[in-house]
């Protein structure tokens, strides 16, 4: 049981760039989270199943645990710990934050990179679209209402709309 | 008959020192949806769980598990293992004799095992590595020799197999725990009765698929200390099992620390094999040793919701009032005892606490089967009968034609009363909760109408309720201490710390110390600085689990905080020279209420009072109520108060095949008090959710293979995938209603929030298909194959049902013995058993 050889090779995460040694066959997940220490990204799985490691690669959406990492080299790879702008969270997060969305916030970083791809491509996202863009994120925790909510909540404040959340949606009807 | 008679009530209530009268103008914080403490971390990835942790020269374990279903290990080889580089442990069942379990009363488990296997997934061998692949290699290079024993896979199985026995404790045979409790006389009730219905329900195990797999990361320092970071809920019972099977090694040489778990639901309550491994390959290795389960092996670990088959016999009056109750249920544990001996007696326990009930048979039997342990999963034995119940009572409803909601409404439970099982009910919303979700509904309106949709599927409506306990009466093992404990440090500069052994599963525990102490010494919740969930730093809480750490970290947080309170209020009132009653504790300051000018910033108020008094620290801690059940097996199911739920579920069902759809959910929930209103919320929709998920999809199940003539039981789902449950696009449309009935025994009024909402989903949804199209599911799952079938036999013109066969057949043949006997408090019973064995003896005495 010989190890194969490491690679070489630099990485774009969050606009940074990281050089490290991986063996070929691991995946993006694996090098991020043990070669680079970027554990935002979690695993559920490592199947393709959960989508708790969702990262975006160019701007989509993609499962770290089904990416080789050979494969992302030379791409613009966007992690969660890449999403807030210095010390300040953006809309997304803070209405995640506010809305209670993240409950034990392990799915999170997934639903935040999936949710953050959409509203890039789509700033007024019906529920219906925001349920299609998030359906392989699995959550445990929250019955992805919440989820839905701040993601509505945050597009229509990236829209530049003064929202607020419903009543209903914090108290109950 | 005199059920409401004040008397049964409890004689004597200490004065409600949690505040349960607070009207809500005056909370500043409290019931507010402010962020939770830990709201940015998550947010922004930085929440480090258990996997996200390493330490210099760590090592990486894997455990060899069981491919045998049942089998003596006849020898284990680990010397081809041993030689493959990079490998710096093993450790095999003879280094860990000591047998351990979440119960004092079934230390049944091994961190590895010894000389048996009992399941498909049974730990046999640790292997510790530099590299994690390196440790599967290893693990791959090991050669165990098995002698295969015969399977047992059901309860019927386990009924009938005497021989071979997977464990040489219990009742006998394959028979784990048998309970049979009779309380008032069931003959009378039953005499009485205008209606009388028997059924038959299963209700398929399932499990609780935390998105985080379990981790732990085990460090046994040049100090001789060691420090065990796991996702646990329950670190104090963890450390408690770790001195066990490590011993010598005192407890306070142990240090466990509960990182934030990703989500638990009852499945990280045990102290598991993995997390004793670890501990037990950094003190051989003397390096850090870390273990992350892959999703296959966490189904293994299991100790989800028991498979539970039910005979039920009801009796009423016309107008559905129960006069007797005489319910079976008959439980699949899988391979060890785990948390099954409290799981059986919590299908019995919580059945007279939404409707009155006169006279109550309960007889529960736990079986053991190799297949992987049952425990406690959200709801933990109550959602199984609660299922039974509410759809014999929708039943029952139809014989009598009655309105099912006005039938609940009619016969529930009174308020501040005893149950025939001595339970004491407080605060009691089910009735609000029912008219809400009725009204919501528009239920009176379109209940049986059948409206045929667009696309041809015929609409329903189906209403359940249920009751969920704020904590258990008695902790798991027996002692005469506080449930939970907190203790306050006060800062020069202004800062407020809470230690407290509690553990945030996502619920929001950390989140309720701030909440609580900020509103009652006024300030930030979110400026207080919490530190949880370890066992070095922490005085105990027992843990996240039975929905208690609302209640009671609450209540010890209220204390703690009041003390501090009070001793500030001491320090201020000598500086300002007024006294301390007028002082008021509010916007980050300390004033005179009759002249608020005169007063002081908090951060002064601490240091005026440290310059009086010194160092200024507090603690508060909580015990429940004593239970009013003195009979053997009262222990559980007496809690300090009880939730309430109400649901009804909208299913269009298409009458050809049996599939159908949820579009819609109205849920009302009685919490006492949200302590934060957002946080409620996402409580009550998860639980509708995973109820959600239960009732259409969600089953453990197992293949029944053969191998070399004997039977092997084989996971037949373990992965997120083939386990299906919701997702986005699945979950429906809800309405929820937060109803507030506060009780005098939680913080601000509160109850529990959260596993109640679960338990009504199941059977509204199962009370909804009957609705739509006429048939009845008795077992849970409802899947669509099940309606289907039940749609085929009414089209052949038999009964349109589909579930175990409903009469003796159905159930295994077991000999229950003599029930303990109680008298109800109406019979003027006084919480004993009058034929107590026990008893009678140590009267005697
Ligand atoms: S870890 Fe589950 S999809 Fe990648
Ligand atoms: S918040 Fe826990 S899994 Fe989504």
């Amino acid at each position: 049981m010989t190890q194969p050889n490491k690679v070489l090779a630099t990485f774009q995460v969050n606009g940074e760039p990281h050089e490290v040694a991986f063996l070929p066959h691991k995946t993006l997940l694996e090098v991020l989270r043990e070669e680079m220490d970027l554990t935002g990204t979690k695993h559920g799985c490592e199947l393709g199943e959960c989508g708790t490691c969702t990262v975006q690669i160019d701007g989509t959406p993609v499962l770290s645990c089904l990416v080789l990492a050979v494969d992302a080299v030379g791409k613009d790879v966007q992690t969660v710990e890449g999403l807030a702008q210095g010390a300040e969270l953006n809309p997304l997060q803070h209405c995640m934050a506010d809305l209670g969305a993240a409950q034990c916030g392990y799915c999170t970083p997934g639903v935040l990179m999936a949710a953050d791809a959409l509203l890039r491509d789509n700033p007024k996202p019906t529920r219906d679209e925001i349920k299609e863009a998030l359906a392989g994120n699995l959550c445990r925790c929250t019955g992805y209402i919440k989820i839905f909510e701040a993601v509505e909540l945050a597009a229509a404040r990236m829209r530049g709309e003064d929202a607020q959340p419903s009543k209903e949606s914090i108290y109950g009807s | 008959m005199v059920l409401d008679d004040p008397k049964s009530a409890p004689a004597t209530r200490e004065d409600a020192p949690w505040q349960h009268d607070k009207k809500k103008e005056d909370l500043k914080h409290i019931g507010k949806p402010i962020r939770k403490v830990d709201a940015r971390s998550k947010v922004a990835g930085l929440t480090r769980f258990a996997d996200d942790l390493r330490l210099p020269r760590m090592l990486h374990m894997k455990l060899l598990r069981s491919t045998m279903a049942h089998a003596e290990i006849v020898s284990i080889d680990t010397s081809k293992a041993a030689a493959l580089p990079g490998v710096k442990g093993i450790l095999t069942g003879k280094d860990m004799p000591t047998p351990f379990g979440i119960l004092p009363v079934s230390q049944d488990e091994h961190a590895l095992c010894p000389d048996k296997v009992r399941f498909v997934g049974d730990p046999v061998v640790a292997i510790a590595a530099t590299e994690e692949e390196t440790a599967w290699d290893a693990c791959r290079l090991v050669d165990v020799q098995y002698r295969e024993l015969q399977t047992v896979g059901s309860v019927h199985e386990a009924a009938g197999t005497n021989d071979p026995r997977l464990h040489d404790y219990g009742v006998r045979g394959n028979i784990h725990r048998l309970e049979n409790l009779e309380f008032g006389d069931l003959a009378d009730g039953f005499n009485r009765a205008e209606h009388i219905r028997e059924d038959t329900f299963w209700f398929e195990g399932n499990t609780h698929l935390p998105m985080e797999q379990h981790a732990t990361l085990a460090h046994f320092d040049r100090d001789g200390k060691l420090t065990v970071w796991s996702s646990t809920q329950t670190p104090h019972y963890l450390h408690r099992a770790l001195a066990r099977v490590l011993a010598p090694l005192p407890a306070h040489k142990i240090r466990v620390i509960a990182v934030q778990n990703g989500g638990g639901f009852g499945g990280k309550s045990d102290p598991f094999n993995h997390e004793i491994c670890a501990a037990k390959m950094s003190m051989l290795t003397g390096r850090p040793v870390k273990i992350a389960l892959t999703r296959e092996e966490v189904f293994w670990c299991h100790r989800g919701r028991h498979p539970v088959l039910m005979r039920s016999k009801i009796g009423v009056t016309k107008t559905g009032r129960i006069t007797a109750l005489d319910f079976h249920s008959f439980l699949d544990g899988g391979a060890y005892g785990s948390y099954g001996t409290a799981s059986t007696f919590y299908t019995g326990a919580l059945q007279t606490v939404t409707y009155a009930v006169e006279n109550y048979h309960f007889r529960g039997a736990r079986f053991f089967t190799n297949k992987a342990p049952c425990g406690p999963k959200r709801g933990h034995g109550t959602p199984q009968p609660r299922f039974a119940l509410e759809v014999q009572l929708d039943k029952i409803a139809c014989d009598l034609g009655l309105d099912p909601a006005q039938m609940r409404l009619d016969n529930l439970a009174p308020r501040d009363s005893l149950t025939a099982n001595f339970l004491r009910i407080g605060s009691m919303g089910l009735g609000a909760c029912i008219e809400k979700v009725v009204e919501g509904s528009g239920w009176k309106e379109r209940r049986g109408k059948r409206e045929v949709t667009k696309d041809g599927r015929i609409r329903g409506l189906g209403l359940a309720c249920s009751s969920y306990l704020s904590g258990a009466g008695l902790p798991i093992y027996w002692n005469g201490l506080p449930h939970s404990g907190v203790q306050l440090q006060l800062d020069r500069s202004g800062l407020v710390t809470a230690f407290c052994g509690s553990t945030d599963i996502g619920q929001g525990s950390d989140s309720i110390l701030g909440w609580i102490i900020g509103e009652v010494l006024g300030i930030d919740p979110l400026g207080i600085k919490v530190v949880t969930a370890d066992t070095d730093l922490t005085p105990v809480d027992l843990g996240s689990y039975s929905s208690r750490v609302t209640v009671m970290t609450g209540n010890a947080a209220m204390q703690a905080a009041e003390r501090a309170r009070d001793l500030l209020a001491k320090g201020v009132a000598k500086k300002l020279e007024v006294p301390a009653s007028r002082l008021v504790f509010a916007d980050e300051r300390v004033f005179d209420a009759e002249d608020p000018q005169k007063g002081m910033s908090f951060q002064d108020a601490v240091i005026c009072t440290e310059a009086q008094f010194g160092t200024i620290g507090t603690v508060g801690s909580y015990t429940p109520p004593k239970s009013a059940a003195k009979f053997r097996g009262g222990g559980v199911g007496p809690s300090p108060s009880y939730s309430y739920s109400a649901a009804v579920v909208e299913v269009e069902v298409d009458p050809e095949t049996g599939i159908y759809r949820v579009p819609k959910v109205w849920m009302a929930h009685d919490i006492g008090r949200a302590l934060n209103a957002a946080v409620a919320m996402g409580q009550i929709e998860g639980s509708i959710y995973m109820g959600l998920g239960e009732a259409m999809m969600e089953e453990m199940a197992y293949r029944d293979r053969s191998h070399k003539g004997k039977r092997v039981f084989v996971h037949k789902i373990p992965s997120l995938l083939e386990y299906k449950s919701p997702s986005a696009c699945e979950m429906p449309e809800c309405v929820t209603y937060v109803i507030e009935d506060p009780d005098k025994n939680g913080p601000f009024g509160a109850k529990e929030v959260g596993q109640g909402p679960l338990l009504p989903m199941m059977p509204a949804v199962a009370n909804a298909i009957f609705d739509a199209v006429g048939v009845r599911v008795d077992e849970n799952p409802v899947s669509f194959e099940k309606v289907f079938a039940a749609l085929q036999a009414q089209k052949a013109g038999k009964e349109a049902r589909f579930g175990p066969a409903n009469d003796d057949t159905g159930v295994p043949v077991v000999d229950f013995g003599e029930p303990l006997q109680i008298k109800t408090p109406w019979q003027g019973g006084d919480g004993t058993a009058h034929n107590d064995p026990h008893r009678t003896k140590k009267a005697a005495k």
